[in-house]
């Protein structure tokens, strides 16, 4: 591989870990400024589960002791204490097993987004101000401007309330189906008019009319010439698609029910469970780093063109 | 040689040379126009953008002028009265219904103004509190936007033109929040804001904003205007290529001055768009944080809270939940194809 | 019979503010092995010609008028099926601009392959040598491991040349080269032509060369055209152009032009500003910033008249001129049956 290549990806690594140690730091001094500390903000804890925090974090010693018995523990053992609301459980199991059901809905959402969006973009723009192209334009305006949570609660009225297609409830199979739909509404519509006008715009470039000066046939200039170029856009969205997800299964979670990490997150923002809120935080954060960092290596492997800053 | 013959019409008397007058009836000058005129044609033009902001414009006069003559308050709960058992016939009204003592009060002459949108769990009129949550959601993504400007001009003008290290310094800060997951920071800073901020405004003009509130515009400002203050710096060191800033440095001018007098203006067109279309994703953050109670304080309505506290009874009224999303969506679409027109409209580098 | 015969072509582009008639009705012959030029400025019509030669003109443009043969077969009309046989195998064109006329996605090694193959029945391997055999060709060192590159990593005067090599891997009989010189350095520029000059002795295509450098004109060409505003002025050898001009246009072109012997003096440029294409008026189009216009260039389109051997203008003051030392008499009564000739 390029020298280039390797030490751009190099420098993106670096700043990745940066950024996440930033999260965890900044989540860590955030929550201490409640009062009474985030382990000991509420009065109704357990004898045991105080002693237990006491003896963990050492909460006699100075600040940043703790924040640097907090952060080993989470670089070296994953272990981001125990949960102050959930007796008995610690947050990294909590986070995981949320994350079972969590990751497969936000996948099958992302893989659904990409696939409609790009074959939909594509005839949009080949079919350029027809009928077709003016329909989808339409719809994906309407959609882009609904956040997911309005969208989302449309859907569970409108299908589960009063057509009772589908259960309100998500955590059976066909359960999925609305949430799915849900989260993967908005990418799709980004992803379509993002699409769209990028292959509209290499339509429209020089190497296009070489292509078919060189007597390349309508599909060939299409399958070959025109989409490799029209995806780069779109693959640098996938980061950004990815934290879109994320936040928007944090209200899809609460409306349908889906038993997974997003619902525990907000949950535990409205119980006050701070190491909980902390270690979902962190987590989700590192999640969305790691996302944009693959998504900006894949778009450089893609496009040999771009500057390597 | 003998002479060729053409054959066609022609006056003999034609070959006389033409005076200016008769060149000028053929050279039809287009009327030059200003950047900012042929921009508002447009606009004016485009039909989708003038219907949007019509609609938004009926909006926002609706909630500034509705609560002025409506007979019912947000906070009002009808049946309440201090001391008295709480009369619940004024609870859960459907559109347009209404409630037992209502329809008494009617039955002896008193005028008793229709609850559109019915009422609530609380007695109180659905429709005035719809009119107020709209209120709270445009009020808070405007002045949002307006922070996330007035930060982004400051931080972005100052890094494009001091450049250097000062540059380089700013940059990297924005560089980092920029890469921070920003609603997972927004949900952290809210929720804390929450508990720590009650105590510390109680007795500051703040306290009627509620905490909440107050969060939320320092929860924008400290994370929303990195990506204008790097397009305002990007606008700023193309422009610090151009003449007249040579041309104003050379007549002593001090950089304050050049900054505000010959950049900025140049970056209006620019910057307004990104505004515009900062405004919707501003109503929908809040409403977002609303729908999950990190919003303003009860019993201040917001679209998002409204949302949020309809979905437990949603079987049996759906259309508490229906009618804030709808506006919600209205408002975020409109705005956005505002903005799209705008663009279109006034972006020198999209030629259509 | 000629390889290409082009005979009263029109092509309009119909947009938003209405048609714009970028060529209105031009005819012209192109010989095997002869190297034409046209010379025009921005917006007289020159390249849309070549596009509409190769129909591949934007959508909103349509060719709406007049004929092109090519080796006897009608290209108006013909439809897609047979154009794409055409195009890169018997016609080929080169552009102006080298970086952006090549996909910045794929090696230049398979975009050279991609036309062999598609237009020669090459398998990849025949395809690969010939690919480097064009390279070699073209000027190109280090062959094998330049296939391999992406655009980006030439430079302008290499990408140009790629582009040639490109455009007659298939051996066509017309190079179409539309401003091929225009974004490269005047030092690359000799190269290039030089290369160009050398290749069409080597080779035997016809080369029409579209530019709006009379230098270039002179340096490359053995028949010029001459157009503006969609219409050709004056056609003919290029000796005679440049030194018997016989068009108000041309002369106009030719005495803006400094020359060493001019140093000090005043520039002469044509005064006014290129007509709206939108809104063509019946006569001359350049009437309106001719010094020599009549009342009747004004009203009329002068027609196509011989002023030499193989050389023709279309301008009124040679009707006038003939008129008045009588080897020119006007046949009032053929008029209105047959169009304007002699």
């Amino acid at each position: 591989m390029n020298p280039k290549t390797v030490s751009y990806i190099l420098k993106r690594i670096l700043m990745a870990i940066f950024t996440i140690w930033v999260v965890i730091t900044v989540t860590f001094f955030i929550m201490h400024a409640v009062p009474g500390g985030p382990f000991l903000g509420e009065k109704a804890i357990s004898e045991s589960a105080q002693r237990a925090l006491e003896a963990k974090y050492g909460l006699d010693k100075p600040l940043f002791e703790q924040y640097l018995t907090y952060l080993s523990d989470i670089v070296l053992h994953f272990d981001f204490g125990p949960s102050l609301k959930q007796r008995g459980r610690e947050v990294i199991d909590i986070i995981t097993d949320g994350m079972k059901t969590s990751v497969k809905l936000g996948l099958i959402a992302a893989v659904i987004a990409l696939i409609c969006g790009t074959v939909l973009g594509s005839v949009a723009a080949i079919r350029r101000n027809k009928t077709i192209d003016k329909v989808i334009m339409v719809i994906t305006t309407a959609f882009v401007s609904m956040p997911s949570f309005i969208m989302g609660t449309l859907l569970l009225a409108f299908f589960a309330v009063k057509l009772h297609l589908f259960p309100a409830n998500g955590s059976t199979a066909s359960g999925m189906v609305l949430p799915v739909v849900t989260l993967s509404l908005y990418p799709m519509a980004y992803i379509t008019r993002l699409t769209r006008s990028s292959m509209l715009d290499v339509l429209g470039q020089d190497y296009i009319r070489t292509a078919k000066a060189k007597g390349v046939s309508g599909w060939a200039i299409i399958f070959k010439h025109a989409l490799k170029n029209s995806l780069i856009p779109v693959i640098t969205y996938c980061g950004p698609m990815i934290a879109g997800i994320v936040t928007g299964s944090l209200v899809v979670e609460q409306i349908f029910a889906v038993p997974g990490i997003g619902r525990a997150f907000v949950n535990s923002i409205t119980n006050r469970d701070y190491p909980l809120i902390m270690g979902t935080t962190i987590v989700l954060a590192i999640l969305i780093v790691v996302m944009n960092l693959v998504s900006d290596i894949m778009y450089k492997v893609v496009d040999p063109r771009i500057s390597f800053d | 040689m003998k002479p060729r013959k053409l054959s066609l019409h022609i006056d003999v008397d034609a070959f006389i040379p033409a005076t200016d007058q008769d060149k000028a009836y053929l050279v039809k000058m287009r009327s030059s126009s200003t950047f900012f005129k042929d921009g508002m044609k447009r606009l004016l033009k485009n039909k989708v953008a003038l219907v949007s902001i019509i609609v938004i414009l009926v909006v926002v006069l609706g909630c500034i002028f509705i609560p002025m003559f409506w007979p019912y308050k947000y906070d009002q709960m009808l049946g309440v009265t201090a001391g008295a058992a709480v009369d619940s016939s004024y609870a859960n009204l459907a559109p347009f219904q209404y409630g037992a003592t209502e329809k008494a009060l009617i039955e002896q002459g008193t005028k008793v103004f229709p609850h559109i949108f019915g009422t609530d769990a609380a007695g109180r009129d659905y429709f005035i509190r719809v009119v107020y949550g709209t209120r709270i959601s445009l009020g808070v993504g405007f002045f949002a936007s307006l922070i996330v400007l007035v930060l982004g001009m400051l931080v972005g003008s100052i890094a494009g033109y001091c450049g250097g290290k000062v540059d380089m310094v700013l940059m990297r800060i924005v560089d980092v929040i920029y890469s921070l997951p920003d609603t997972l920071m927004i949900i952290l800073l809210a929720s804390v804001l929450k508990q720590t901020l009650g105590a510390a405004i109680e007795k500051t003009i703040f306290a009627k904003m509620g905490s909440n509130m107050l969060s939320l515009f320092i929860v924008f400002g400290a994370l929303y205007w990195v990506s204008m203050a790097r397009l305002i710096r990007g606008q700023i060191l193309s422009l610090k290529e151009q003449e007249y800033v040579l041309s104003a440095q050379a007549s002593g001018a001090k950089a304050g001055w050049i900054i505000r007098k010959h950049m900025l203006p140049n970056c209006i067109s620019v910057i307004i768009i990104s505004t515009a279309l900062q405004i919707p994703s501003a109503i929908f953050t809040e409403s977002y944080l609303s729908f999950l109670g990190l919003g303003v304080n009860a019993p201040m309505p917001s679209l998002g809270s409204l949302a949020s506290d309809a979905l437990n009874g949603i079987s049996s009224y759906t259309y508490r939940l229906v009618i804030p999303a709808l506006i919600i969506s209205i408002i975020v679409l409109s705005l956005n194809l505002f903005g799209d027109g705008l663009r279109d409209a006034f972006d020198p580098k999209l030629n259509a | 019979m000629s390889l290409l015969e082009v005979r009263d072509l029109r092509t309009s582009f119909f947009t938003d503010a209405g048609e714009v008639k970028a060529v209105n009705g031009i005819s012209f012959d192109l010989d095997r092995g002869q190297v034409l030029g046209i010379v025009g400025e921005s917006g007289s019509g020159k390249s849309v010609t070549a596009y509409s030669i190769m129909q591949i003109l934007a959508d909103t443009g349509r060719i709406v008028g007049g004929s092109i043969k090519f080796d006897g077969q009608e290209l108006v009309g013909a439809g897609e099926k047979v154009m794409k046989t055409i195009r890169g195998a018997r016609i080929s064109i080169i552009f102006q601009d080298p970086m952006t006329s090549l996909n910045p996605v794929y090696t230049i090694g398979h975009q050279l392959i991609e036309a062999i193959m598609l237009h020669t029945g090459r398998d990849k391997k025949q395809a690969w040598d010939k690919a480097v055999e064009m390279l070699r060709l073209v000027g190109v060192n280090d062959q094998q491991r330049r296939m391999k590159q992406y655009p980006y990593e030439f430079s302008g005067g290499m990408r140009q040349r790629v582009m040639i090599a490109m455009a007659l891997a298939c051996e066509p009989d017309i190079l179409i080269a539309d401003e091929p010189t225009t974004a490269l350095d005047v030092t690359i520029q000799a190269q290039i032509l030089e290369l160009m000059k050398s290749l069409q002795q080597k080779m035997g295509m016809a080369i029409i060369m579209i530019t709006h450098d009379l230098g270039v004109i002179a340096q490359m060409c053995d028949e010029t055209i001459v157009m503006y505003a969609g219409q050709i002025c004056e056609k003919g050898r290029t000796d005679d152009i440049f030194y018997n001009p016989a068009h108000e246009y041309n002369k106009g072109l030719l005495h803006s032009i400094p020359t060493v012997h001019s140093a000090g003096q005043r520039l002469k440029p044509i005064a006014g500003t290129p007509i709206d294409l939108l809104d063509l008026p019946q006569g001359c189009p350049f009437a309106p910033r001719c010094e020599r216009a009549m009342k009747v260039c004004i009203s009329q389109h002068a027609p196509e008249l011989t002023v030499g051997d193989g050389h023709t203008a279309s301008c009124w003051v040679n009707v006038e001129a003939g008129l008045k030392d009588g080897s020119i008499v006007i046949d009032d009564q053929a008029a209105g049956k047959e169009p304007a000739h002699e």
